[in-house]
């Protein structure tokens, strides 16, 4: 299914497969547009997903670029089956996507692995990002790996973690003192006047492109079938909806049968102009001034807001955000009944998936699959007040004094 | 009241090339119609029933005018008024 052109997914214009990312005649987003698959046989296809490699590039056929011949390896992440957070919530079936298993440990190795090579394939020496944080690690590692330059704008506040994690592959790391939109701001206008790849500006419509991956992979994993249900974290909204898009372009050409999973969007209290606007039946997303502890996701100034939106709605799904606190809470669950340890935007996905279970939003009788993003190594100041250390003698005598007896959460 | 307009490369299509204009106005809305009399093909890229299109952003002095008062955000002499696409980022 080769890659034909860029499409304007407002008026439907067309443009060349280069680095662009904006229509020149309505401003609406470009993503890109494959030929037409005709006669598929479904079964070879397969055969030959599953003879690839164990990373992304086993769906290559879906994807706009040809496999890299060097770089990290993403994808291919676990799907496990979470049966002591089923239990706790209620649900029958329920499957965690860890995609903090990824060489920078999010689901950003993805979309930038796509990006970088189709920079490569234009010639570009140089890559470039706006980053809440956990692009900035991966563009800072796949440039590394591919030699190239790369420059990394972030906002100044970012949790530490993040930015050392970025700064040890040797980048242009540039901490712009304002929130994630300025940042955004400033790249966009860069990306006009400088020779750079900008993987989520300039090269937007390959790099969203990664994100259908994890579409692809949770429905192999799953044997070929697809969830009842998504549960995934809001940003941008780019990865909400290129999950779905995954899932349609397997469902159009017959690799699984079915309908479209329900899709939930889940967003922070402290950025959630998304799920506000789904809240208020608005089709566009009026832009906030962040305030979370879940700074991977937040943006004020979404992007795909108003697909996201149409997405939720359209398959029977909620965009729901949830409090700071509901974040720490949930970042506990998952990792005390799964041993997942994630980041807070993996906290605002599992928080929400309680709520929307606490609600009796899913059927009993749902599989579920939630979208963990993040690694939890990461945003370690999240978790820091609720940790219990008991600190004690080498003795015998001390241990039995001063530590109460283990209980499984 | 001359205030400076930064246009983006993708609009720069329809402004024979030109990157930065002076126009007049007391607003956000005067300065763009000010703008639309100079390139008149500007109008129908990126506004919409007399607003902007969905997937346009303007700025001044780096602040969305969705935080202030939208097209009718006051704008004084040597401001400068940004107009980029809505659809980079994440």
């Amino acid at each position: 299914m080769p890659p034909e052109s860029l499409r304007c997914k407002e008026c439907k214009t067309r443009y060349p497969l280069d680095a662009r990312y904006v229509c020149e005649q309505c401003f609406g987003p470009l993503e890109v547009a494959y030929a037409a698959r005709e006669d598929v046989d479904v079964g070879a296809l397969r055969r030959r997903i599953q003879a690839g490699p164990p990373t992304i590039w086993r769906y290559a056929d879906f994807l706009p670029v040809a496999p890299p011949n060097r770089g990290l390896a993403p994808g291919f992440t676990p799907l496990i089956r979470a049966h002591r957070l089923e239990e706790r919530l209620g649900l029958r079936e329920l499957w965690i996507k860890n995609d903090a298993a990824n060489p920078t440990h999010s689901f950003k190795d993805r979309v930038v692995s796509v990006a970088l090579a189709r920079a490569r394939e234009l010639g570009f020496e140089t890559i470039a990002c706006a980053s809440t944080g956990n692009l900035a690690n991966a563009v800072a590692a796949h440039a590394a790996a591919a030699g190239l330059d790369s420059y990394v704008f972030i906002p100044a506040d970012l949790e530490e973690q993040k930015i050392l994690a970025t700064g040890v592959y040797g980048t242009r790391l540039v901490a712009v003192r304002g929130n994630y939109d300025d940042v955004n701001r400033l790249c966009t206008e860069l990306s006009g006047e400088r020779p750079w790849a900008f993987v989520n500006v300039n090269m937007r419509p390959y790099y969203a492109e990664g994100s259908k991956t994890l579409a692809f992979e949770t429905a192999e994993q799953l044997g070929w079938e697809l969830p009842d249900r998504v549960v995934a974290p809001i940003a941008s909204g780019s990865l909400f909806t290129k999950i779905a898009r995954g899932f349609e372009e397997w469902l159009e050409i017959g690799l699984v049968e079915g309908s479209l999973p329900t899709m939930n969007g889940a967003q922070a209290d402290g950025c959630s102009p998304v799920a506000q606007a789904f809240a208020g039946g608005h089709d566009v997303c009026r832009p906030v001034k962040p305030d979370t502890i879940a700074k991977s996701l937040a943006i004020g100034n979404p992007a795909d807001g108003p697909y996201a939106l149409e997405l939720a709605r359209r398959t029977g799904g909620t965009i729901d955000s949830v409090s700071d606190d509901e974040i720490r809470a949930g970042i506990r669950l998952l990792a005390e009944t799964t041993g997942i340890f994630t980041e807070t935007a993996g906290g605002v996905t599992t928080a929400v998936l309680a709520k929307l279970a606490e609600r009796g939003d899913i059927d009993p009788d749902e599989r579920v699959v939630a979208y963990i993003t993040g690694e939890g190594l990461k945003t370690l100041d999240a978790i820091r007040d609720g940790v219990v250390v008991e600190e004690i003698d080498a003795t015998v005598a001390s241990f039995e004094a001063g530590v109460p007896e283990a209980v499984a959460a | 009241m001359a205030v400076t307009v930064k246009i983006p490369t993708q609009l720069r299509s329809a402004t024979g090339g030109v990157a930065e204009a002076q126009v007049d106005g007391t607003t956000v809305g005067e300065v763009l119609d000010a703008l639309y009399q100079q390139f008149a093909e500007l109008r129908e890229r990126i506004a919409e029933d007399g607003g902007l299109r969905r997937f346009v952003n303007v700025y001044i002095g780096g602040e969305d005018i969705r935080f202030l008062d939208g097209l009718d955000t006051e704008v004084g002499s040597g401001d400068e008024v940004t107009i980029l696409p809505a659809v980079a980022g994440g």
